[in-house]
């Protein structure tokens, strides 16, 4: 299988480390990504917040350049998939308007989860997992971006979503019950308001505490950051560590998570070496 | 929000036919609340959220571009997701931030497009964002120095924030999308 891929802005930067993670989980499932050569920023959501025309003409070059491609998109962020899937639409609607002269490629835009839920791929992940996460109670967490609005992400089940559920259990953790697994953080005001975004971030990582979570999962990389940065900034209570699903997914794969990997993260993450550990330590009995 | 009495003589048609060429039928509105009910942000908003679809419909414009509940929407959709009348709400606030950008209104939360700015300007630069140009370029507007020091350094510290930007090839096309002549300005 071969798909072209975007990894838009953040995972070249803050979150390189999901990049890595995702190419790698790829190549272990046989999926070969082609990255869309020349791409640009999707706008993200200071683009589409405060100027209409930027905000579809950034996401419409790159769908034009991958259309050349042909291959379906496969899209790690939740906002680059947002944005790409709002210019799709609008693109398919009326191409001329936007200076185009044909647009109805076959082309899908897939976002990482859905990708991942798949049963052809549930079953490679499954195929190539050396150790179970036993029974590991992580939270599921998908933000708001890869589910609304609905009409746009196409998504099949925007307020009870199970595609990072799914993944979570076909690698032996054990997904919690919780109420704000789409609940807002609040990214694109983090920088601007801090304080609403630890008051968001404090509430939703308090309901993953009360689900008896000891991890936190997510597809996003702008709720992986803003949920490990905002969280409890008296450093009172022991902060919830926030994986990326590939990252999950690989740690599985080797049955490691490094010191190396756990230095990435903004709070302690030591909680899957710590399995890993005790596990060992369960052998050598 | 105070009584308000509305005259439709106040009513700002432009703004009404600019919602209803983008497809954002407040007139649809019946005031069930499941908008505002909603909204993670709700709380630190001045005009509820179903208050700015209402004084929309009622094309108070000057009302809604002096607002704080335009800066501190976060864009997360919850409000048109579950409008069961499927007015576009996350699209009005689109709306009318990008009006009181063009008109120059104060923002009442200045940081916020101050951030937004910052954010474009990285992209019409190398056409990506370069994160510690963006950073940068947003202290420096906002005259936020300290704010987040311990944890910008901290993500330095683990090479988390590349030091040199990626300029993408064909910055002509990306001038061209920032050049300001598209047609939805005209409007």
């Amino acid at each position: 299988m071969k798909l072209s891929y975007y990894p838009g802005c953040s995972l070249h930067g803050t979150a390189l480390d999901y990049d890595q993670s995702v190419q790698r989980v790829c190549r272990q499932v046989g999926v070969e990504l082609v990255e869309i050569p020349d791409w640009n920023c999707c706008g993200a959501s200071s683009a589409h917040m405060t100027d209409h025309e930027i905000g579809m003409r950034l996401p419409m070059r790159n769908l034009v350049i991958a259309q050349e491609l042909g291959n379906d998109i496969l899209v790690p962020c939740a906002a680059c998939f947002q944005r790409l899937k709002a210019a799709d639409i609008e693109l398919r609607r009326r191409p001329e308007y936007w200076d185009v002269k044909s647009y109805s490629p076959e082309m899908k835009i897939i976002h990482i989860a859905t990708f991942l839920a798949q049963e052809q791929i549930l079953g490679r992940i499954g195929a190539s997992t050396k150790r179970a996460l036993g029974g590991l109670p992580v939270a599921c967490y998908y933000g708001c971006l890869s589910l609304r609005n609905p009409k746009i992400t196409g998504a099949e089940k925007w307020e009870m979503p199970e595609n990072l559920e799914k993944v979570s259990a076909a690698l032996g953790a054990r997904p919690v019950r919780w109420s704000h697994r789409t609940e807002c953080c609040s990214g694109s005001l983090t920088m601007a308001r801090p304080d609403i975004a630890e008051k968001l971030v404090g509430d939703i990582v308090a309901a993953a505490r009360r689900g008896g979570a000891s991890a936190m999962v997510t597809d996003c990389p702008m709720c992986q950051a803003n949920v490990e940065s905002r969280q409890d900034p008296a450093g009172e209570e022991e902060a919830i560590p926030v994986f990326y699903i590939t990252e999950l997914i690989e740690a599985a794969f080797n049955g490691d998570y490094s010191r190396r990997q756990q230095g990435q993260h903004l709070v302690t993450a030591s909680v899957l070496a710590d399995l890993f550990a005790g596990d060992s330590l369960h052998k050598e009995d | 929000m105070a009584d308000t009495n509305i005259s439709p003589d106040e009513r700002n048609v432009k703004l009404l036919a600019k919602l209803q060429e983008r497809g954002i039928d407040v007139g649809a509105c019946y005031q069930c609340g499941r908008c505002s009910a909603g909204c993670p942000i709700g709380d630190h908003f001045d005009l509820s959220v179903m208050e700015v679809v209402r004084l929309a419909a009622y094309g108070q414009e000057e009302r809604l571009v002096k607002s704080h509940a335009i800066w501190l929407c976060a864009a997360c959709e919850t409000c048109a997701t579950r409008c069961p009348n499927d007015i576009e709400i996350a699209a009005l606030m689109d709306v009318l931030r990008e009006l009181a950008l063009r008109k120059e209104i104060a923002p009442a939360e200045p940081r916020v497009p101050l951030f937004h700015h910052s954010f474009l300007g990285s992209i019409r630069r190398w056409g990506r964002v370069y994160e510690i140009g963006m950073i940068g370029s947003y202290k420096m507007k906002s005259g936020d120095l300290t704010g987040d020091m311990r944890l910008g350094l901290k993500m330095f510290m683990k090479k988390k924030l590349k030091l040199r930007p990626h300029a993408i090839a064909d910055k002509t096309q990306i001038r061209e999308i920032f050049s300001g002549k598209g047609k939805e300005y005209d409007r």
